[in-house]
């Protein structure tokens, strides 16, 4: 055992120095000159402030605005530093009884008369879902034309165009930014 | 399931596949000390390490040397990360002010990262500084990774040799497992992630004001330095508490994607790398077609119960042909968050992209059936290739116990030593599982910890045992399990599957190495063939599954039943 001190304690530091601080600083030194960006959480500047990062989705409740994915992060949902699923089972009567809400809720106030497209009332795994499926934003088009003014046409035009499809047609599903997508409705004004 | 689905999933495949060979070839030769195109820069930087070490890099160890070696090391790195944990609020690289870690979750943190488990009792982006994330954590993601290799290589030796008293030297297989395949692969790969948008900064944390006026505090760090290791050690443990399903640590499809096949590559590159060494790359491909058929058969049946929907929410006016999208993110949708929940069980990597908690019942339950099999099914980095040649011994003893002759596995004669050796391998981890699981089962401060009542509540504990005892990290997340019952409890089984398992494998590749070589003759069973294949998964499937039939039912399929009869708890 005691000869085998020796190389286990000085393996240890020289590794816990190159992958523990070497590497990652070296990592985020590249990363913050040659992809700062990126590297800094894609936060989007409007006005000399942030609003928020173009990856991590935000509260909207105003019927103003599109409306992205039940958040079970933190104690309001979407807390972006202290992410989280619901963790609801199957046979979870409080999940039914959130969905239950959560559909009466969608359809009162989108004047749904058919079935609610599932992603709308489920929460996301992070909490911090940025997006809605097509299907999802689609529902919402009639009330927010409503809310501001606007000809239905469009805000369907906006949302269709705000469709990120699957790249190269195959990896990923479709899929509309909500942050963006709200974003670029208040412009249309 | 759409088509589009299926060829998401043999994309995956065919990419794992299209890499097993090359890499196997690398490793085979990083292994052999042999040069290659890193030598030039990274080969003084090894010898300076052997020299600070007092390592003699041509000095091989026989099995116990190798295994006390590996102890003393696993030892030490313990106490580093406990210590680190400990003092947090006195070290640098704070900038939230997290506090030093509690006792209790300090050893059950400790235990799992060096365990290669990366359970995680906490969420990471409410508990753990920058600096602990990185000389705590990310050092272990590495050193418990290169360990499984090791162990890994050390056992092939232990068939490839002959008349040998040696199985290799623990410190060379580790720093090599290092310096040339795991930190030039994560350089690569972590400032790919960052391209794709995920963090890499020592900031603080920002806060946003949103459209509708409200501030949300973003947490940030270097996250993509830890990500990468994270998948391509089969570690698992996430910079923030959503893990791979967070858009930090996940942005995009295609980020996924590449998360997806760092998990896999080394696993299914080792294959290859058994078959080079004992001569017959066929013996490679066989073990990997068989955890390839488990693997196939494990994607379909999550996916199929992950796009139908649950009728109790259908009945509420959910419309059904989206799925099961509780605790799923948009970007990746059903297809993808099935495949990446078996890669990941498969593997005892336990990342997650979507919430197993909020799986079907039987969606959930094939990640539970996934690590209880032992993690063989590709499996983690070295852990998964020496499971799977335990069992391959067992499936060559069951074949030889049939026809009656003394089974050899390539060119090895397996006798008792060896097959008692690899039983008591293969049944510590069931008993930590199941042990564990009873004491928590009648404890009330082991039903504290959980948010279902019924057998889902049962299905949370079964998966948290499960998951420590393979090493696997994953959770059913519902389970509040930041408590000293539970981390107390974890920490044992994570430390029994793990340890109580490499020893006797060391045993029996000392053992094997002892052995000459039998020249095959007509009555030698040819374990390339298909029904080799099939007879070791028939044992995996055998040993390792009917194990926990009896805890099984009493969860996932008694809570398939009840949802079925839209009954809820």
């Amino acid at each position: 055992m005691l000869i085998h001190f020796r190389p286990a304690l000085i393996l240890l530091l020289l590794f816990t120095i190159v992958t523990g601080v070497v590497y990652p600083l070296a990592i985020t030194g590249v990363a913050q000159v040659a992809l700062p960006a990126q590297a800094n959480g894609s936060m989007i500047e409007q006005d000399g402030r942030i609003v928020g990062s173009s990856l991590i989705g935000q509260s909207f409740a105003s019927p103003r605005y599109f409306h992205g994915r039940p958040s079970a992060a933190g104690q309001n949902g979407y807390d972006a530093s202290s992410s989280s699923g619901s963790n609801l089972g199957p046979t979870s009567k409080a999940l039914a009884e959130r969905i239950k809400s959560d559909v009466e809720k969608a359809k009162a106030e989108n004047g749904l008369s058919g079935p609610v497209p599932a992603d709308l009332v489920t929460a996301s795994g992070s909490g911090l879902d940025p997006g809605v499926s097509p299907a999802s934003a689609h529902a919402q088009i009639s009330r927010v034309a409503r809310e501001r003014s606007l000809p239905e046409a469009d805000v369907r035009a906006l949302v269709d165009h705000s469709i990120q499809p699957r790249l190269l047609g195959l990896i990923g599903e479709p899929r509309v930014n909500v942050l963006a997508l709200n974003m670029a409705l208040d412009a249309m004004k | 399931m759409t088509f589009n689905g299926w060829m998401q999933i043999a994309l995956f495949c065919a990419i794992v596949l299209a890499l097993a060979r090359p890499l196997g070839g690398f490793l085979t030769r990083v292994y052999a000390g042999e040069r290659t195109f890193l030598h030039p820069v990274l080969a003084p930087v090894e010898r300076g390490f052997y020299l600070l070490a007092g390592v003699r890099c041509e000095a091989e160890q026989g099995w116990r040397s190798y295994a006390v070696a590996m102890l003393a090391f696993n030892l030490l790195g313990f106490l580093l990360v406990y210590g680190a944990l400990r003092l947090q609020g006195a070290l640098p690289l704070n900038p939230q002010g997290f506090a030093g870690v509690t006792p209790d979750l300090a050893l059950n943190t400790a235990v799992s990262f060096v365990t290669n488990t990366n359970w995680q009792s906490y969420g990471g982006e409410a508990t753990m500084s920058y600096g602990s994330q990185m000389w705590a954590l990310t050092v272990q993601n590495f050193l418990s990774a290169a360990t499984g290799m090791a162990l890994a290589v050390a056992l092939i030796r232990g068939f490839a040799r002959r008349s040998a008293k040696e199985i290799g030297n623990f410190w060379t297989d580790l720093t090599r497992s290092i310096l040339y395949v795991l930190l030039p692969l994560c350089v690569v790969l972590a400032l790919v992630y960052v391209a794709m948008g995920v963090p890499q900064t020592l900031q603080p944390y920002v806060t946003a004001k949103t459209l509708e006026g409200a501030d949300q505090t973003i947490a940030l760090g270097p996250v993509a330095s830890q990500l990468a290791i994270k998948m391509l050690g089969t570690n698992g443990g996430g910079f923030f508490n959503a893990n791979s399903a967070h858009p930090f640590e996940n942005p995009s499809a295609l980020a996924n994607l590449v998360q997806m096949v760092s998990i896999f590559a080394v696993g299914a590159a080792l294959t290859n790398v058994f078959g080079r060494m004992v001569g017959d790359e066929r013996q490679g491909w066989a073990i990997l077609g068989a955890m390839g058929a488990l693997f196939l058969a494990g994607v379909a049946m999550v996916y199929w119960a992950e796009a139908g929907a649950n009728p109790i929410h259908a009945a509420l006016g959910l419309d059904p042909a989206g799925g099961n999208m509780e605790g799923k993110e948009v970007r990746f949708g059903i297809a993808l968050s099935a495949l990446f929940a078996v890669i990941t069980t498969a593997a005892s990597c336990g990342a997650v992209i979507a919430m197993h908690d909020s799986f079907s019942a039987i969606g959930g339950m094939i990640p539970m059936v996934n690590m209880q099999l032992g993690e063989v099914i590709v499996g983690g980095v070295g852990a998964g290739l020496y499971g799977v040649l335990l069992f391959a011994i067992v499936a060559v003893f069951v074949a030889g116990l049939m026809v009656g002759r003394t089974p050899e596995y390539v060119g090895k004669k397996i006798e008792g030593r060896e097959v008692k050796l690899t039983m008591l391998a293969l049944l510590c981890s069931p008993a930590a599982t199941l042990l564990a699981l009873g004491v928590a089962s009648v404890s009330p401060l082991g039903l504290a910890g959980l948010q279902e009542s019924g057998p889902h509540g049962f299905s949370e504990m079964l998966y948290a045992t499960t998951s420590a005892a393979a090493n696997n990290g994953s959770a059913f997340a519902g389970l509040t399990a930041n408590s000293p019952f539970w981390n107390v409890l974890l920490a044992a089984g994570m430390m029994i599957g793990r340890f109580a398992l490499i020893v006797p494998m060391l045993a029996v590749a000392g053992s094997l190495a002892a052995k000459g070589k039998v020249p095959p003759s007509a009555g030698t069973f040819p374990t390339y063939g298909t029904l080799f294949v099939g007879l070791l998964g028939g044992v995996i499937l055998i040993v390792g599954g009917l194990t926990y039939f009896p805890a099984l039912t009493l969860g996932p399929v008694a809570d398939a039943f009840a949802t079925a009869a839209g009954t809820t708890y």
